[in-house]
């Protein structure tokens, strides 16, 4: 089977990259032009694999940034001990090729069907998959009211800044700044707690869907603290990317 | 089984069954993380996106997040991927 595509299987495709854009120091958006992409849905993944000239391989999963339709963009962050996180903030250029499968998953994907009101919660670079289901909403002109909570280091480490400093009608952003505040900072500045859930989730009366994304242990108090709220935890969807960030 | 669980729980670098989406349509030749799986140890169902993974250097363990039990486990050697399912009891 080396070398075969099979109909319906996965198979590496080649990328060229297009458009970088720095989103913050650590964090950057790359497009990717993929021959034969077969589209995607918001909050599914790509696998992206890179070659080292003596053959040594290096697989990882990003999050897809833009929306079904859009051309197709993961936001990276930068890990120091990564492997391939720091090749791809640092040293890809626009024109490089690198190896993409995809689209991956099934399961923390929202479609303007699946209903709502929603919750999104993001600790870090867990904005991303929200970032797609956001611009689908949009794109879509769906009114889905939507409540995101982001939990960020610090104001300068928000991802998608501009963007969200604009959100579509309906939609509302809450930061929390866990680290350091800008002077005269008025919002939360403490890890995402159970009295700040309350405050800013919907009650679960109102048969709220989550979507939870973010390093481990964001997503382990974030979703327990829902289910605390009251929320089904069929109702809360959750995408955790181990222990970084945050 | 108590103990697995807690110390699966605590350990920050479990990430989910979403992450090995790639991994599993390139061995079931499916999408499978909405698949509904049942740990032959403890009975608990859920959906493959749901469970817990752990990738150590040489390969990829799936446990239960119940029990903690290993549900399935993949290794890579020389671009063969081996499997072992023997932690499920059903599969679908």
């Amino acid at each position: 089977m080396a070398g075969t595509a099979v109909r319906g299987r996965l198979s590496w495709l080649t990328a060229t990259v297009g458009p970088v854009s720095d989103e913050t120091p650590r964090v950057r958006t790359l497009r990717l032009e993929v021959p034969g992409w077969p589209g995607h849905r918001a909050g599914q993944h790509v696998d992206i694999r890179l070659t080292a000239d003596d053959g040594y391989q290096a697989e990882r999963a990003y999050s897809i940034a833009s929306a079904p339709g859009e051309p197709l963009a993961i936001t990276v962050e930068r890990l120091d001990d990564g492997e391939v996180s720091p090749y791809l903030t640092e040293e890809v250029r626009p024109g490089d090729l690198l190896e993409v499968r995809g689209p991956i998953g099934g399961y923390f994907v929202w479609e303007p069907g699946s209903g709502g009101p929603l919750l999104l919660a993001a600790g870090g670079s867990g904005v991303v998959p929200l970032r797609s289901i956001l611009r689908h909403r949009s794109l879509t002109n769906s009114s889905v009211p939507v409540r995101l909570l982001y939990s960020s280091r610090s104001f300068q480490d928000v991802i998608y800044q501009t963007e969200l400093g604009f959100p579509a009608e309906g939609v509302s952003v809450t930061y929390t700044l866990t680290r350091s505040q800008p002077r005269g900072w008025t919002g939360y500045a403490r890890r995402v707690d159970a009295q700040m859930l309350s405050d800013v989730a919907w009650p679960a009366a109102d048969m709220p869907l989550a979507y939870v994304c973010g390093p481990t242990r964001f997503v382990e108090s974030v979703s327990a603290g829902l289910v605390g709220l009251g929320y089904p935890a069929g109702r809360v969807k959750t995408e955790r990317f181990g222990a970084t960030g945050q | 089984m108590d103990g697995l669980a807690t110390d699966m729980a605590l350990d920050d670098s479990a990430v989910d069954g979403n992450a090995i989406g790639g991994l599993l349509m390139e061995v079931f030749g499916t999408e499978m993380t909405t698949a509904t799986g049942t740990c032959a140890s403890c009975g608990a169902v859920s959906q493959v996106a749901e469970l817990a993974v752990f990738r150590p250097a040489l390969g990829t363990v799936v446990r239960c997040r119940s029990c903690g039990s290993v549900l399935m486990a993949f290794v890579r050697i020389r671009d063969v991927t081996c499997v072992d399912l023997m932690g499920l009891a059903s599969l679908s």
